[in-house]
């Protein structure tokens, strides 16, 4: 399957190489540069590369390619979510999955390589498992480690990859026990020039931060399980009682996870928290152009709405502009042409507002496309399709645990056409 | 040492150095600074003999000085590290202090990460393998792995550490040392790897089985020969019952011996039902070699698509997925059916469809494509369409994960288009997508298009067309050309978009348009001489040669379409021509000649000077054409044979090119793979193989002792009878010897019957009297009396219970037919609002050659006179304007036997006079018994009759059913529904009541009361109460005669839910302004010269809603209200007119789905 794995950072070095069979030399990633050079936006790389006697299959996660080579036939998806999986742990286990902290970590990063795959094929991804086999890096440990010499892989061998719940270790132990979800929602939508919803869609999550000791196993249980059109679900969860009852029960990992990601069924409506009120022209012949945009909260249930983003990608033939924000700060790169504005908090009596002129190249004809504009923004305590959840129950143990539940809607991939 | 020596077939000299290795291992702590290759004995110099040159480098570097071996190291240009800082590590490594062992340890695994060679640190490495430090060990094992294939010799040293924690009590050393061992590549130790494989697959610990069959492969790359005895150890290994070991194992079965689909027969439903439990990466290996298993073992499900005989296998299997049989969609392609075999599903096969399922809810996009792609190859058409939702959320994920994804979707949207046309929507473009990924989805936009959907794509394509980006703008016009050219419709107008586009300035987008243009003129010239004209002048500014020859050969091609035009075009050209691109220049030549053979007076000079040009030309493409084209057109004294057929070459009439997607045709690999993915066959790639004929015999699946669970009702089955003696032979085998004989079949031939039998267990007592009968009178088939047909469509879920029993007693005289045959036909009512739902599936026996057409016109006319020559070969499971068609020849029949029978029913006269409300009031007022106002009230005249059960699927019963908005009596949360019964047939229907609804949750029914008796073409109504609690679900229950069930369901339009609430202008407004924002929902629209009168409004409104007027001033404006019936949110609906008929509809309501479910149905209601 899997036979190589380079790293390849963004000024194309490779800082990183592992062979799981036979060593693969790194001449074989000049295919992947050549097309990387291609591509003009470093996304547009096409995720396979076929070359003569080897086929390169690359992820992008953080300004980082992953990079691996394989022979022989294998369904690219497999490679391509093992290597999400990877960074997911160097994430989990790091922190954040930079260049300099692969660097720092080389070791763990090797031994963990080497115990998620086998010849090639995965072997232990669960991070519950990894994580009793090599002891993830921390500040304190560092320090004791270089002092008495001992070391971050786990003494004791990990029991749970041979139990029945292989995704949970074992001998859990809490002082507090607590369980925490985070229902979050994210907005995709297509608004376009005269405000019309083309298509929006809701798109939840439910991550789960559960520090229980011992074997607890959990049911959770919605007021309203219909909302929830198609599901996919944590292994940790039973599905056959999902089908039959619409409860979710599991024995949880350890730890954080992400417990269910759902789409809400398609036939209810999607409120769209903000309107975007916008008036942008370019006068044939003359060097300036209108700009003017104006956001509001629309369909919010009462909640803030936070942290608002808007960023846009203006036509080539715009030197600069001059605006005028009545709330945040904008910035525009006059060399990628992108305008962002951080507008924070919507004030329903004060609506912020951008507006100015754009100076445009003299000669040049008006651009025939307008701008698109991305939003971002949150809301706290407000889960937009209405799903509530009912309740937690705690099944295995006997101790009370702490259970907390918290809402949150963001926009997704939000985009207002003009 | 003796055995040892053996095993690793080594000189002498280099088991002496093991040897010396380990004393040196276990007493290494006071001797650290001798290294065990430095022993100067005589064992060495034969050991340095049999070793190669650059490892007796390394092997000497140790003791030699530093100079030297800076000196050797520069010899090997590769090596870059510092000997100074090697040295160093040595020391480390030589200390006994563990702290300074890792530290070196670490710094040599981060040069072999930043791929540094570390080779020259082996020996100094390998002495380390038995170091008690845990992490050290493992650094170590990580530099073995890495160098072992390199330093083979040396490797050596270390395997004697890994033979004794083969044997640790500890399974998890056990699991480490194997595969340590197994993952140096060193050919020498092949038979310990063979050894220990083989011990550690019968371990008692399924951890280290589990490494054993990761071995495998390893083993199996290095040394190809040990084929055979692996195939041992891999059969042994499938038969391993933990869900940790079966992963591993399949995928060391798809490396070694794939073609060996044979090893798998035995584990096959212990495969699937484990499946699961298996951690996702093993699902993935497995699925997909489950997949080319089925492809073997198992018949085409679509080979005739309304055959399944699914129900019995299903309630077989216990299985518990309803919804699965709602996705199934009748698709009937039965004429040519009724010659073939009847298809029954393998058991197995369905086994595999259904444990599969529950995993397209995986988080693992891995996982739900392998799931994808089995079900797109191996499920019943019907069935695939499960597929679409999990796919389309895999959308949401990774952009690397969104390429795959669409790359399979493009290819499944060709075959099955219907799949994705509902999430149509999902595969609209943002403009923040990566361009790979834009012009996936505008492919898969396109393979959507259809005549109703295509107005919606073009509007989005048109947005597409002003980005930025232009490699998609291109993409985008190549799109509407395709859709124009699969779309008849639409071709006018995306001609005009793209003649507008001429106008763009961008040139890439001109250029792309030209050339769209090109391929379409190219179906129809005749109507577009004006954009040829207009093509004509852009070859003053159009530079993309491309576009230019394009242009050119448009001219050329259809100059008698522009004659004026087209010999100044050439005349412009040869002015260019030095200047032009290669191609453009060909088409130069082309033009020139095709000028020469139409308009010889005009271009005779033009045409020769370009070729006089062409001829010095420095391409040789075009000297060589030049040359070509002058002999053919220009008549010369000698030769000149082909001239006279210039024309004919030049101006033949040349077919329109076809624009495909480049997906087609990619399916037949195997999807979500590869190979597919490139479109190319990568390496090992397995091919999907072609269904067989005829399915290989079933029962080497069996197993001696069955683990599964439903093994106790086969036995069950068995002793009470061997009931349906019939059913094994629908599988397929042929002639009639539905006997009683069935215990002596294959086994799985019994279950797949005992699933029958499951299916029917709601039996009656009759049906065992028939059965008894079926099996006597098998005599009596082959009489040509008028034969019961066995033919019928069944839906799935409705199998267990509805299968059970058996139409009217005047067929139990003609023929006791086959028990499935029977079972099915229950279920055919369904059809009418499940047409592309439920599956059809259609059986009849096999002895029976001819198969008959209408189960019970046949009834009728056979008890009579009909002999069996009537029977015609057609069937009535088709789409349903067939069956109309087929009915009215039907009929026909029916005024020969019996003259009167209107096949609609009656619906009692309407007195329209009465307005809505005031008949509501009325018959509140009247009304004490549901079964009263059933015979009492009429609808009024707006009320839509709706079919309930076809007459023909009713066996003669024919079910019609209104919404006749009057307050249901009992319960004024319910709706009535009235319900009119017709008897077609000659015989009486007894017993006619409800049975086991099946209703959503919070749904309620009041039944009718039982009706006793309906004579033959009498018509019978009844009211029933349903609460649909505010929701367009269906209600599905039983409709039982004396004698047969029959699944019918109700479903309201969103306009029965509601009704009438009088209130007033004022609370009308008030009412009307608590409901804003979210709630209200306004469209406009235009009204139709008709309908632009208040009365027409109100009328339509009403007709689409059962809502009241309420009084308005305004008499442009109409107002209604209602209430849900339910819940009682009101619903407010108001229609403003303007000049010209220019009109707005709100309706503002608490319940968003409703409110803009009725203002669809309003709106279409007045645009009518």
């Amino acid at each position: 399957m899997i036979h190589s794995l380079f790293l390849v950072n963004s000024s194309g070095d490779i800082f990183l190489e592992k062979h799981w069979k036979s060593v693969v030399s790194r001449s074989v990633c000049d295919y992947f540069f050549e097309a990387q050079e291609r591509a003009t936006e470093p996304e547009n790389v096409p995720p396979v590369i076929p070359t003569p006697h080897h086929y390169l299959i690359n992820v992008l996660r953080h300004k980082i390619f992953f990079v691996a080579v394989i022979q022989t036939e294998v369904p690219p998806l497999f490679v391509i979510e093992f290597l999400h999986r990877v960074v997911d742990t160097f994430q989990d286990y790091f922190g954040v999955c930079t260049e300099a902290a692969i660097k720092d970590n080389v070791v763990v990063v090797y031994e963990l390589l080497e115990e998620m795959l086998d010849n090639g094929f995965p072997l232990a991804t669960e991070s519950n498992i990894l994580k009793e086999l090599i002891k993830p890096p921390t500040i304190l440990r560092t320090v004791v480690n270089t002092i008495t010499g001992s070391t971050n892989v786990g003494e004791q061998l990990p029991t749970g990859q041979l139990s029945v719940v292989p995704w949970r270790r074992t001998g859990v132990k809490y002082t507090n026990n607590e369980a925490y979800f985070d229902v979050v929602e994210e907005i995709d939508a297509i608004i376009d020039k005269s405000g019309s919803t083309i298509t929006a869609e809701i798109q939840g999550v439910i991550d789960a931060c559960v520090k229980l000791t011992g074997m607890p196993d959990l049911t959770l249980s919605f007021m309203n399980p219909r909302l929830l059109d198609d599901v996919s679900f944590h292994p940790c969860v039973r599905f056959k009682r999902w089908e039959a009852e619409r409860i979710l029960s599991f024995i949880p990992p350890d730890g954080n996870f992400r417990l269910l990601s759902y789409h809400v069924s398609s036939q209810n409506l999607v409120a769209i928290p903000v309107y975007v009120k916008h008036n942008i022209t370019f006068r044939e012949g003359s060097s300036q152009g209108r700009f003017e945009l104006t956001l509001g909260p629309k369909q919010t249930m009462g909640k803030a709405v936070e942290s608002v983003l808007v960023t846009s990608q203006l036509p080539r033939g715009v030197l600069n502009v001059n605006l005028n924000p009545s709330q945040g700060t904008y910035t525009f790169d006059p060399v990628t042409k992108l305008l962002s504005w951080d507008v924070g908090k919507i004030n329903p009596q004060k609506l912020p507002s951008l507006k100015g002129s754009m100076s445009l190249q003299t000669g040049a004809s008006k651009p025939d496309e307008n701008p698109t504009f991305n939003i971002q923004f949150k809301i706290q305590q407000l889960a937009i399709s209405g799903l509530k959840v009912n309740r937690l129950d705690m099944y295995g143990e006997k101790y009370k645990p702490f259970k907390g539940i918290k809402y949150m809607t963001k926009a997704g991939k939000f985009q207002v056409r003009t | 040492m003796n055995p040892m020596q053996k095993l690793l077939q080594l000189p002498v000299g280099a088991v002496n150095m093991v040897k010396s290795v380990q004393s040196q291992v276990q007493g290494q702590a006071n001797e650290e600074a001798k290294s065990p290759v430095l022993t100067p004995d005589g064992g060495q110099q034969t050991w340095y003999s049999a070793v190669q040159p650059d490892e007796l480098r390394h092997l000497r570097a140790d003791r030699e000085s530093g100079e030297e071996k800076g000196f050797l190291e520069e010899g090997v240009g590769t090596v870059q590290s510092q000997p100074l800082r090697h040295d160093d590590l040595k020391e480390m490594l030589d200390s006994n202090k563990d702290s300074l062992k890792l530290e070196a340890m670490k710094r040599i695994v981060a040069m072999i990460a930043r791929g540094k060679n570390a080779s020259e640190l082996f020996p100094a490495v390998v002495k380390n393998v038995a170091c008690k430090n845990i992490e050290v060990k493992k650094l170590v094992y990580v530099y073995l792995v890495r160098y072992a294939e390199e330093q083979q010799d040396l490797a050596l040293l270390s395997i004697s550490t890994f033979q004794r924690g083969l044997k640790d009590p500890n399974q998890l050393i056990r699991a480490s040392a194997l595969r340590v061992l197994s993952s140096i590549r060193v050919t020498i130790i092949v038979p310990i790897m063979m050894l220990a494989i083989k011990e550690a697959a019968s371990d008692m610990s399924p951890y280290v089985r589990k490494t054993a069959a990761h071995a495998i492969p390893k083993l199996y790359s290095l040394d190809p020969d040990q084929k055979d005895q692996l195939i041992e150890v891999i059969e042994k290994l499938l038969a391993d019952k933990t869900t940790l070991v079966a992963g591993s194992v399949v995928m060391a079965f798809e490396e070694v011996c794939p073609e060996r689909i044979d090893l798998i027969h035995k584990n096959y439903r212990k495969l699937c039902n484990l499946l699961i439990d298996v951690e996702e990466w093993g699902q993935v290996v497995i699925i997909n070699m489950l997949t080319r298993y089925a492809r073997t073992q198992f018949l085409n499900p679509n080979i005739n698509e309304s055959l399944l005989e699914e129900g019995c296998e299903k309630a077989f299997y216990g299985s518990d997925d309803e919804d699965e049989s709602k996705e199934e969609s009748a698709d009937a392609e039965v004429s040519t059916v009724a010659k073939r075999k009847p298809y029954v599903m393998d058991p197995d096969h369905r086994l595999l469809l259904r444990n599969t399922k529950p995993l397209l809810q995986s988080r693992n996009a891995a996982v739900v494509m392998a799931v994808a792609q089995l079900y797109f190859h191996l499920a019943p058409k019907a069935e695939v369409g499960v597929i679409a939702k999990a796919l389309v959320r895999l959308m949401r994920s990774h952009s690397e994960v969104q390429y795959v994804v669409l790359q399979n979707v493009a290819t499944m949207t060709i075959k099955r288009r219907g799949m994705f046309e509902p999430y149509l929507k999902s595969f609209y473009i943002r403009s923040t997508d990566p361009t790979q990924i834009k012009v996936l989805k505008l492919e898969v936009l396109t393979n959507l298009a259809n005549e109703t959907n295509i107005s919606t794509i073009l509007r989005e394509f048109q947005t597409y067309i002003k980005s930025m980006d232009k490699d998609f703008v291109a993409a985008t016009i190549q799109a509407i050309g395709r859709c124009a050219t699969n779309i008849g419709e639409v071709r006018d107008t995306c001609l005009n978009g793209l003649v507008q586009l001429l106008s763009n300035r961008d040139e890439l987008v001109v250029a792309e348009s030209v050339v769209v243009i090109k391929k379409l003129l190219q179906m129809q010239p005749e109507q577009h001489s004006e954009i040829i004209k207009h093509m004509a002048k852009l070859t003053d500014n159009i530079q993309v040669p491309m576009a230019r020859a394009s242009i050119l050969w448009l001219i050329g091609e259809y100059c008698e379409h522009v004659p004026k035009i087209a010999p100044d075009v050439l005349r412009k050209m040869a002015k260019t021509f030095t200047n032009e691109e290669d191609i453009v220049k060909l088409q130069i030549i082309n033009l020139a000649a095709k000028l020469y053979l139409t308009n010889s007076k005009q271009t005779k000079l033009l045409t020769q000077y370009v070729l006089n040009l062409a001829k010095y030309d420095q391409n040789y493409d075009i000297r060589d054409r030049a040359r070509f084209i002058r002999q053919l057109i220009v008549p010369m004294d000698k030769g000149g044979a082909l001239s006279k057929y210039a024309k004919k070459l030049f101006l033949a009439l040349k077919p329109a090119p076809v624009l495909e997607s480049p997906f087609k045709d990619r399916d037949h690999f195997q999807l979500g793979s590869l190979s597919h993915l490139l479109n190319a066959k990568a390496g090992a790639y397995q091919e999907l193989p072609d269904w067989p004929e005829v399915a290989p015999d079933p029962s080497v699946r069996n197993v001696e002792v069955p683990e599964w669970t439903k093994c106790s009702s086969r036995d069950k089955r068995k002793d009470k009878k061997v009931e349906k003696p019939f059913y094994s032979d629908s599988e397929g085998e042929s002639g009639p010897t539905e006997s009683a004989d069935s215990g002596s079949d294959s086994q799985s031939d019994s279950e797949s019957r005992s699933g029958s039998s499951e299916g029917s267990g709601s039996g009656s007592e009759s049906e065992d009297s028939e059965e008894d009968e079926a099996s006597d009178s098998e005599g009596l088939e082959e009489a040509p009396k008028g034969r019961k047909i066995v033919k019928s469509k069944m839906k799935t879920s409705a199998s267990d219970s509805a299968a059970s029993d058996e139409s009217g007693g005047e067929e139990r005289n003609v023929r006791p037919k086959p028990k499935h045959g029977k079972r099915s036909e229950s279920e055919e009512e369904e059809e009418e609002e499940s047409e592309s739902e439920s599956s059809e599936s259609e059986s009849e026996s096999e002895q029976e050659s001819e198969s008959e057409t209408d189960v019970k016109r046949k009834k009728k006319v056979s008890t009579a006179s009909a002999p069996s020559k009537q029977t015609k070969k057609t069937n009535v499971e088709k789409k349903e304007t067939v069956e109309k068609k087929e009915m009215s020849l039907l009929d026909l029949d029916d005024f020969l036997s019996t003259p009167v029978e209107s096949t609609t029913p009656q619906v009692t006269p309407v007195n329209s006079v009465l307005s809505n409300s005031l008949v509501t009031d009325l018959e509140g007022l009247s009304l004490t018994d549901s079964m009263m106002s059933a015979v009492n009230i009429t609808s009024s005249n707006s009320v839509k009759m709706y079919e309930l059960l076809h007459r023909i699927k009713g066996e003669g019963l024919a079910v019609e059913y209104c919404f006749s908005r009057q307050p249901f009596s009992l319960d004024m949360h319910m709706i009535a529904v009235q319900i009119h019964f017709t008897n077609n047939t000659s015989s009486e229907v007894k017993n006619l009541h409800v049975e086991e609804p099946k209703l959503q949750s919070g749904m309620r029914m009041k039944e009718f009361q039982e009706i006793d008796v309906l004579p033959p073409s009498a018509t019978v109504t009844a009211v029933m109460g349903i609460d649909f609690c505010d929701s367009t679900q269906a209600a599905n229950f039983q409709l039982c005669t004396h004698t047969r069930k029959f699944f019918v369901s109700i479903q309201p339009p969103v306009g029965e839910l509601m009704m009438p609430v009088f209130m007033t202008e004022n609370e009308f407004k008030k009412e009307q302004g608590k409901l804003m924002g979210m709630n209200e929902i306004s469209e406009k629209l235009v009204l139709g010269e008709m309908c632009r009168n208040d009365l027409a409004i109100v009328q339509r409104v009403t007709s689409a809603a059962n809502i009241g007027r309420v009084p308005c001033g305004s008499d442009k404006e109409c107002r209604f209200a209602g209430k849900t019936v339910t819940s009682g949110s009101l619903v407010l609906v108001t229609v403003l007119t303007k000049e010209g008929g220019a009109t707005q509809l709100t309706v503002n309501c608490e319940k968003m789905v409703i409110g803009t479910m009725l203002v669809k149905d309003i709106l279409q209601a007045l645009s009518q």
